[in-house]
């Protein structure tokens, strides 16, 4: 039996069907580098489990387990888990933040009695153990949490993590399972979503032009698109852009959507609703474009501009291409 | 069919939430407390369901502190039937793990079909109770719901995740989490909000549920440090005269955002 490090981090990853790991993969290892050695628990369908990845990525050592059962919904990846933790007896387990994510830490933590940090926006070392940052109410407090004893299991906000850890040379192995017979869902059917835009993801992005009920129509939306295209930015909205179909759910920013900590954010057309804030008011540089000059975005904005968007925003995207040439 | 609603009271998200820098938990004077509005969405589609199938019993469960009880009289102004509400000194600060345990205790007692909750609340963004639930009661779980499906004897609808949507179902009984993508909840009209008096409202104690808080068997997640971060501070504000875009460029490029 392989001899796993002293001061292990378990990270779980989940490969897609694509068979690359999921998005969240490289910021988990490269929280987990920062507190110990990196063991990564692949969880892949029948014969898609792959170390390279991981291995490249930053894990000193790779498990694969392949699901015995694919349309079982989590079930399999708890008792993968719950066997990992078994040979490993890591220090933390990292796991991303998504809805699976939170799926497998919650089954897992109410099996083996473990504590949960949720939401995670970092790692760090104290003399006891590893300890979870978040940040929360919207980004108002930072606190710190960790485990009364034993491991904590920590999920970590998708893209909230920049620090990426080295490649390893690849070593793994299959680990056995014992499955638990636990009663699960079952996955029907899947329809794979088509990346339909280059545009960078909106978690994790360094730049974000986001736009809200003032774009007015699914149509007029597309304005958002255009200078997030010149700036190279990501795509937000607000849930009120979102509820009126213009952008899928997918993008909505803040307190019930994606929380963003980018170094740029423009807001269009967007009022600054305290649910929205929670999720963009930690962005280093905040930009907002609205008719109504007592719109509450105009309290956290660096740059504010009182005006019609729909000639603010060409005008400052023909001004940007003039001066890109 | 029995359907369980776990509504959560959280500090209105409309108002200022604090936290206590002493003891790291919600400072409850600070702000109003509400129903969390994704507790609704998932009561709203127990009482759809309820209207249009005779005999479906909803009920309404809350962990709450004790004077929580105006909004689980929400819930019952809205329709359901009847609420328990477990409410103890000893769940004061309650992490994840104690909460689930807790809850899990209370479902335990009723034969249920069914367990709706929201996918994570407002405050604590755990997103977790639904998955410890399923897991302590030994039943099939769906959650992130966007559309949701019940029958007889099964639930089923679509799941969006990271690279796509999964439609998953589940024989009953089940636990399921929805999304804010659901409808929101109905007004509960003066009808309700009368015949809410007189629905029946159980208060439970830990000791009623044979649960210790001071389990040693089960790790607590703790808080160790709490601090407040400032506001992030407004700049400048112009008002465009027709050559805002320009100015705004001019700003992104010093700044070396363009
Ligand atoms: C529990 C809960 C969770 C929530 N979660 C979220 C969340 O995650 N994200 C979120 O965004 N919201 C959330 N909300 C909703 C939030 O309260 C607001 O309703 C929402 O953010 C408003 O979106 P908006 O700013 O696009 O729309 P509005 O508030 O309608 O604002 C539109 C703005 O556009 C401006 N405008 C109109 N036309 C123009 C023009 N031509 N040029 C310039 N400006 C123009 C208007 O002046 C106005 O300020 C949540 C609410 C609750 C209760
Ligand atoms: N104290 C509680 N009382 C009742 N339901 C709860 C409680 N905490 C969480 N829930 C349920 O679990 C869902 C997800 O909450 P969470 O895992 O805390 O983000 C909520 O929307 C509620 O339906």
């Amino acid at each position: 039996m392989t001899d796993f490090p002293r001061d292990a981090i378990l990270v779980v990853v989940e490969a897609q069907a694509s068979g690359e790991l999921e998005k969240a993969a490289p910021g988990l290892f490269g929280a987990a580098a920062a507190v110990g050695t990196p063991v990564a628990l692949v969880l892949a369908a029948p014969g898609a489990g792959s170390a390279a990845e991981a291995a490249v990525l930053g894990a000193a050592h790779v498990l694969i387990a392949e699901t015995p059962d694919p349309s079982a919904l989590g079930v399999p990846s708890v008792d993968a888990l719950a066997a990992a933790v078994e040979q490993v007896q890591p220090d933390a387990i990292l796991i991303s933040h998504s809805l699976n994510g939170r799926d497998l830490a919650g089954r897992y933590a109410a099996r083996s009695r473990a504590a949960i940090s949720a939401d995670a926006i970092g790692v760090s070392r104290d003399d006891e153990g590893v300890v979870a940052h978040h940040s929360v109410y919207g980004g108002a407090y930072n606190v710190t949490s960790t485990s009364t004893f034993g491991a904590p299991v920590i999920t970590v906000r998708q893209g909230s993590v920049d620090a990426r850890a080295t490649a390893q040379p690849q070593a793994s192995e299959t680990l056995a399972v014992t499955p638990s017979g636990k009663p699960a869902a079952r996955i029907d059917s899947f329809e794979e979503a088509v990346a339909a835009t280059s545009r960078p993801e909106l978690r994790g992005a360094a730049k974000v032009v986001a736009g809200g009920r003032g774009l007015g129509s699914e149509e007029q939306f597309a304005l958002v698109g255009q200078l997030a295209d010149t700036l190279g930015a990501a795509v937000g909205a607000s849930r009120a852009a979102v509820d009126a179909g213009y952008i899928p759910q997918s993008h909505q920013v803040g307190q019930t959507g994606v929380s963003v900590s980018s170094q740029l954010y423009i807001a269009l057309g967007i009022s600054g609703a305290i649910q929205h804030r929670a999720g963009m008011q930690t962005a280093k540089t905040i930009v907002a474009i609205n008719k109504d000059s007592d719109a509450p975005i105009f309290e956290i904005a660096d740059y504010g501009v009182v005006g019609d968007l729909f000639k603010v925003v060409p005008q400052l995207i023909s001004a940007l291409e003039a001066r890109k040439k | 069919m029995k359907i369980i609603v776990l509504v959560k009271e959280v500090p209105d998200t409309y108002g200022d939430r604090k936290l206590n820098l002493e003891t790291g938990l919600a400072d409850r004077e600070a702000s109003e407390t509400v129903i969390d509005e994704i507790g609704e969405r998932a009561l709203e589609l127990a009482l759809t369901y309820a209207d249009a199938n005779e005999g479906t019993e909803v009920a309404v469960l809350s962990l709450a502190p004790e004077g929580a009880t105006a909004t689980i009289r929400k819930g019952l102004a809205m329709g359901a039937g009847s609420a328990t509400h477990i409410s103890d000194e000893a769940l004061r600060g309650a992490d994840l793990g104690l909460t689930a345990e807790t809850l899990a205790a209370a479902i335990r007692r009723v034969e249920f079909d069914l367990v709706i909750t929201g996918n994570v609340s407002t405050d604590g963004s755990g997103g977790m109770i639904p998955a410890m639930l399923a897991e302590l009661l030994d039943v099939p779980l769906a959650t992130g719901l966007s559309s949701v499906q019940i029958s007889d004897g099964a639930v089923s609808g679509s799941r969006p995740v990271e690279s796509g949507v999964q439609q998953v179902s589940a024989t009953l009984p089940a636990v399921i989490s929805i999304t804010e993508a659901l409808p929101g909840p109905r007004f509960p009209n003066f009808k309700g909000i009368m015949a809410a008096k007189k629905k029946p409202v159980e208060v439970l104690t830990l000791a009623d549920l044979g649960v210790t808080a001071d389990n040693p068997d089960a790790a607590r997640s703790i808080m160790l440090t709490v601090a407040e971060k400032p506001p992030h501070a407004a700049g400048v504000k112009i008002i465009d005269e027709g050559d805002a875009g320009e100015k705004l460029a001019d700003f992104l490029i010093e700044n070396r955002l363009a």
